[in-house]
């Protein structure tokens, strides 16, 4: 069903400075779901988030999707820690990426207010983006990233630093994202977000892949002590 | 003191009789400003946000540059540009030596480097903040500048201001490529130095306070119309 997927990446690595920030790593994630990325602080999900998204260089390995890089770049889309809000009107935020696509404005404004109007926020379309809360923020986030209907939405912790409701709803709308057939790609310290929406789980270590796996028997029947030790609370390193 | 009061209330009655050879002037001092803050921002906006996002070789070098021409000193501008278009000159054939367009064309050279470095400086910040954004939705570098001048328009807005600013109250670079004559080139500023030189302190004062009224009113509707301090964030 998705033009893009399967996503595999052999002994990819991404190195700065003469320094490793993560891999080699080989992964290879199909078929919606939502696949959780998680691990110790510096154990480079970022770093990997950003190199299978194709923003950070590949210093060796390689990483293959389904279709050629190009149109698989545009078929995707990513949602930082903290959201980048363009100088504008909540609205024309939600339909920047269609503009850039060359969608008419009229068309993209109004598919952008459908959008808006499914992560709640309809009363605020013509709003500073700038100044929204975090976690409307967050909200506008998701919405513009989702206008393009990506197969593949990379999510960098995304509710980092939001209250509960906020974070309630953000979930709501990434298992709506799930239902509608993308994969979900998302890094997260909080194990609860982890166990609620986790399909699969990479548990990343010292920017290498530690354990991989379904999610239910990750959670479960951790295979490795320091699998173990993570889930259990302990600091791991 | 006297002067001083001379001046404004002679000031006063020029504007209030709408003195004939005072409107001209000023009016000339508006077009000749305003298409050289035109021509000036067409180059030195684009360049600023190219300057933002390409990383070159000279990147830095231009940079550098730009900020150092800000203080470039407009009677040296003047005298370049007379050699350029004095009739023995390269550009002699064009015969735009004391015409309003040299006169353009000189202000045009002061201000692009003061608008372009004032604009890059504020691109640059944007694109601090918009880079991972952008660069995650694979903008082309078209899409890119676009963005960013156009989210950016308020502070180009205070550029082109300054560059404003300083093309209205120069003297130094007109003076010598328009040569102050009458109904043809003469502006403010150059009619103020006529008449302090020809000892009319009243007139010339009466001048001056056109010259900063028009400046004030021209960054006053410019601010109005930008709605820049209507409490928005940007």
């Amino acid at each position: 069903m998705s033009r893009l997927l399967p996503l595999v990446a052999k002994a990819a690595t991404s190195r700065r400075g003469g320094r490793t920030l993560v891999g080699p790593v080989d992964l290879r994630i199909d078929g919606p779901g939502i696949t959780v990325l998680i691990g110790p602080n510096g154990a480079g999900k970022t770093s990997l988030l950003n190199l299978l998204h194709g923003t950070a260089r590949l210093s060796g390995g390689r990483i293959d999707w389904a279709c050629p890089i190009d149109e698989a770049r545009h078929a995707q889309a990513f949602v930082f820690q903290r959201p980048v809000m363009l100088r504008r009107s909540v609205v024309d935020n939600i339909a920047y990426p269609l503009r850039i696509r060359g969608v008419p404005r009229r068309e993209a404004l109004s598919r952008a207010e459908t959008a808006a109007a499914q992560v709640g926020l309809a009363g605020m379309l013509n709003r500073d983006a700038p100044r929204l809360s975090g976690g409307e923020q967050q909200k506008l986030a998701l919405a513009r990233a989702l206008i393009i209907a990506p197969d593949v939405l990379f999510l960098d912790e995304p509710c980092a630093s939001l209250d509960g409701r906020a974070m309630r709803e953000i979930e709501q709308i990434l298992i709506q994202a799930r239902a509608s057939g993308r994969r979900l790609i998302l890094s997260t310290h909080d194990m609860g977000q982890a166990r609620r929406l986790g399909d699969d789980v990479l548990f990343l270590l010292r920017g290498r892949l530690h354990d991989s796996g379904p999610a239910a028997e990750f959670f479960a029947r951790p295979r490795t002590s320091r699998a173990r030790a993570f889930l259990q609370g302990d600091i791991v390193e | 003191m006297v002067d001083i009061w001379n001046g404004v209330s002679q000031a006063f009655w020029l504007m209030v009789t709408l003195d004939s050879a005072l409107v001209e002037i000023s009016l000339r001092s508006l077009r000749v400003t305003f298409t050289a803050l035109l021509i000036a921002s067409c180059i030195a906006l684009p360049l600023a946000a190219f300057l933002a996002v390409r990383r070159f070789r000279w990147r830095r070098g231009i940079i550098a540059l730009l900020n150092a021409l800000m203080g470039l000193p407009p009677v040296v501008v003047g005298l370049v540009l007379y050699v350029i278009l004095s009739r023995s000159g390269p550009l002699g054939v064009l015969g735009l030596l004391f015409t309003p367009t040299a006169m353009i064309i000189a202000q045009t050279v002061i201000i692009v480097p003061l608008i372009a470095s004032v604009a890059h400086q504020s691109i640059r910040e944007l694109w601090a903040e918009y880079h991972d954004l952008l660069i995650s939705m694979n903008v082309t570098e078209g899409q890119k500048i676009r963005t960013l001048l156009w989210d950016s328009r308020r502070a180009l807005l205070t550029a082109a201001l300054a560059g404003f600013g300083r093309a209205i109250g120069e003297v130094g670079a007109i003076m010598i490529v328009g040569g102050n004559i009458d109904h043809a080139t003469r502006v403010l500023t150059t009619a103020i130095a006529l008449e302090t030189g020809k000892g009319d302190f009243g007139l010339a004062l009466a001048l001056g306070f056109v010259l900063i009224g028009l400046a004030v009113a021209v960054n006053l509707s410019i601010h109005w119309l930008g709605r820049t301090e209507r409490g928005d964030r940007w």
